[in-house]
């Protein structure tokens, strides 16, 4: 059997002699730093997500009807009349809010150990188009069930470029090839999640993997391994401090994986609405142009930067500022790299104020994403009575929309003039576990 | 500092905030149907679904549909024979294969309650199982309304109330009414009792919002079967990636 094996191997060799070693380059032979902590579990678990969501989503295919008339039934269908198209159906849905769930902490992981800096920016952003892609893939992916809110999420989301000047209104017929979220609008969003999106997205990550394996990881600690002694058990040209990808990180990250699935699973067979979160009440009414439901608002991982777009005001006479800087809430992160200008990466050794100014942007993150979901506007009136809700709850979401790119203000400034004070920087890497 | 300590360190805060994340959300949810009384249903009790199967067969499909639930589902769901469903709670003539549809007319129904009955198969997960079982124990008699009834969790409902023979007639007595606002229900008071007892009634109506749990998600059985086999075969499937990991580890110093 053995034999078998290696005659294949050699008879492809033959044939295409770079085959072999782009895996060993990927794998057995890519030193990885020995350090990794539980941040680094995060991109080998979106790639997980990534394979599970195509996996199922070719399934959901096959009994899905993209039309007006025939969505929300097919689901129904799905739901009820194929064989685990339940499961299918969960799985794909949960996969869908975990893979935000992981990409956000992943890429706080890069922000946190300076993952972007040189020379990684090129990975950072990459990595920073695989979440326009992705933010593009979910919310057509939300609108394909066709509910109540998947129709006024997409009339609301859509009617945002109707804000842009002169071309606005042509924009959003264009974009919804009517006049409404219509039979056209969700038979193009159904083309582009299902074909699209999907090559773009599967591009970018092999991309953005084979941009990493050129320069090779970062670490907490943020010590260049490359530029450290050389010589491993493996090889006396690579880093001392490398370990290969294949068998050590493989193995550790089936751990991860292992965790993973045991929330995720516990998720889809024990709430898969997660209370709502996941799958929203007002999505199990089917679409309806003359019913509007009670709060519109989009799934969880949009809620920040809906609720920037709802927090600015509109002045001169447009609404556009609103979606300029929702989409520069964005577009800001694509600078990380430049607005950034510290020596030292890893957050173990920046200054205080690096540490702070983290912690708050992390926060306002998470108050943006309770204003955008309408939790502030219900728990206001609870704790502080009778109070004027709209006032102060967009005073409260302008001071943290104020936080969110202050942030990115505040880290130019602290290392383009110099007032950063960082402790010193091992030569090797640390711990590791 | 140790290296346990350390590790502790690096991993709590992770952890903690993972945790309280998934707490608050959930006590967030809590919070949003808050007013309203637990519905208290168990979709696993099966003489419940059993129960509350006879009572929307009897009461609510003379009005509404389950036009996503089959006939032979409830069947095989419910632990029932085809006889056992096909006589007593098939009452339309259809197939044992077919959805339950309502007998009702729509253009009749629209023109006598002002809008047709809505299909009940996904009432429970558009509502909560909590707006329902409220709903249908908030129904008290209002003159002011077309059909002579209003409701306290569903205010100018138009639906007449099917139970009342059941649960009896309920008035409401009103709030002292501030000058320039609405009146508000204070509360209900049973001013004629019904065939059933008040604790009978809940718990009826109870049995009745477990069906329609059941009715807007029968995979909820199969979930919650499997489910916890999945679970244990990850938890074993963790355990030994866990230790291939150690064993591989020993020599990365």
């Amino acid at each position: 059997m053995a034999n078998v094996f290696t005659s294949i191997g050699d008879w492809v060799n033959e044939r295409a002699p770079n085959m072999m070693p782009a895996y060993r380059k990927h794998m057995t032979e890519y030193y990885a730093p020995k350090n990794f902590n539980l941040w680094y579990y995060f991109g080998s678990l979106a790639l997980l997500v990534l394979v599970n969501q195509i996996v199922t989503g070719i399934f959901l295919t096959m009994n899905f009807n993209p039309s007006a008339a025939g969505a929300f039934n097919s689901v129904e269908y799905i739901m009820r009349d194929v064989e685990w198209g339940w499961l299918i159906r969960y799985m794909h849905s949960t996969g869908a809010s975990l893979f935000f769930v992981v990409v956000f902490l992943h890429m706080f992981r890069g922000i946190m150990y300076g993952s972007y800096k040189k020379p990684r920016e090129l990975v950072w952003l990459l990595g920073m188009l695989i979440f326009l892609a992705l933010m593009a893939e979910a919310f057509m992916g939300y609108v394909l069930p066709w509910g109540n809110m998947s129709f006024w999420g997409a009339k609301v989301i859509i009617s945002l470029f109707g804000t842009i000047p002169y071309i606005g209104g042509t924009l959003v017929e264009w974009i919804m090839g009517d006049f409404l979220p219509a039979d056209a609008t969700l038979n193009r969003f159904f083309a582009l999640h299902v074909i699209a999106l999907p090559i773009v997205l599967l591009l970018l990550v092999v991309l953005h993997i084979a941009a990493l394996h050129e320069v090779g990881s970062n670490n907490p600690d943020g010590v260049e391994i490359k530029k450290g002694p050389k010589g491993n058990r493996w090889d006396a040209s690579k880093p001392a401090d490398g370990i290969p990808f294949h068998p050590y990180y493989t193995v550790k990250d089936l751990v991860g994986v292992g965790f993973f699935l045991l929330i995720a699973a516990f998720i889809i067979f024990f709430a898969p609405t997660f209370g709502g979160w996941f799958l929203e009440h007002d999505n199990f009414i089917p679409a309806n142009n003359l019913a509007t439901p009670s709060h519109i608002k989009p799934v969880w991982y949009f809620t920040p930067f809906y609720a920037i777009v709802r927090m600015i005001p509109s002045f001169l006479g447009s609404a556009v500022w609103g979606v300029i800087a929702m989409f520069g809430s964005i577009g800001v992160l694509f600078a990380m790299p430049w607005l950034d200008r510290g020596k030292v990466k890893s957050i173990r050794y920046r200054g205080t104020g690096f540490k702070v100014a983290l912690g708050l942007f992390v926060l306002s993150f998470f108050m943006l994403g309770a204003v955008g979901a309408g939790i502030t506007a219900e728990v206001m009136p609870v704790w502080f009575g009778d109070i004027d809700v709209t006032f102060w709850e967009n005073l409260f979401g302008r001071v943290m929309t104020a936080v969110y790119f202050g942030f990115f203000a505040f880290l130019w400034a602290y290392t383009y003039f110099g007032w950063e004070k960082t402790k010193p920087v091992p030569e090797r890497v640390t711990t590791h576990d | 500092m140790t290296k346990r300590q350390l590790l502790m360190k690096r991993y709590i805060f992770p952890v903690a905030l993972a945790f309280s994340l998934i707490v608050g959300s959930v006590s967030v949810q809590a919070s949003e149907e808050g007013g309203l009384p637990a519905a208290g249903t168990n979709v696993q009790d099966q003489a419940s679904l059993q129960r509350g199967a006879k009572l929307f067969f009897n009461y609510c499909v003379g009005c509404h549909s389950l036009k996503y639930m089959r006939y032979e589902r409830i069947a095989t769901d419910l632990g029932l024979s085809e006889q056992e469903v096909m006589q007593n709670l098939n009452f339309t003539g259809a197939k044992f294969g077919e959805t339950v549809v309502s007998q009702m007319p729509a253009e009749s129904a629209t023109k006598w309650f002002g809008k047709a009955p809505p299909d009940l198969s996904l009432e429970v997960r558009a509502k909560g199982a909590d707006w329902v079982y409220g709903y249908l124990n908030s129904f008290y008699l209002d003159p002011s309304r077309p059909v002579g009834w209003n409701n306290t969790v569903f205010p100018n409902a138009s639906m007449p109330f099917p139970l009342w023979e059941l649960q009896g007639l309920q008035t409401a007595e009103m709030k002292p009414v501030k000058a320039g606002a609405d009146p508000v229900v204070e509360k209900l008071v049973l001013s004629q009792p019904g065939k059933l007892t008040p604790a009978q009634f809940q718990q009826a109506t109870r049995d009745l919002t477990s069906f329609l749990e059941y009715a807007s998600e029968p995979a909820a059985l199969e979930r919650h079967h499997y489910g916890i086999w999945v679970l244990l075969f990850l938890a074993f499937f963790t355990l030994l990636a866990a230790m291939l990991k150690k064993e591989y580890w020993k020599d990365v110093h």
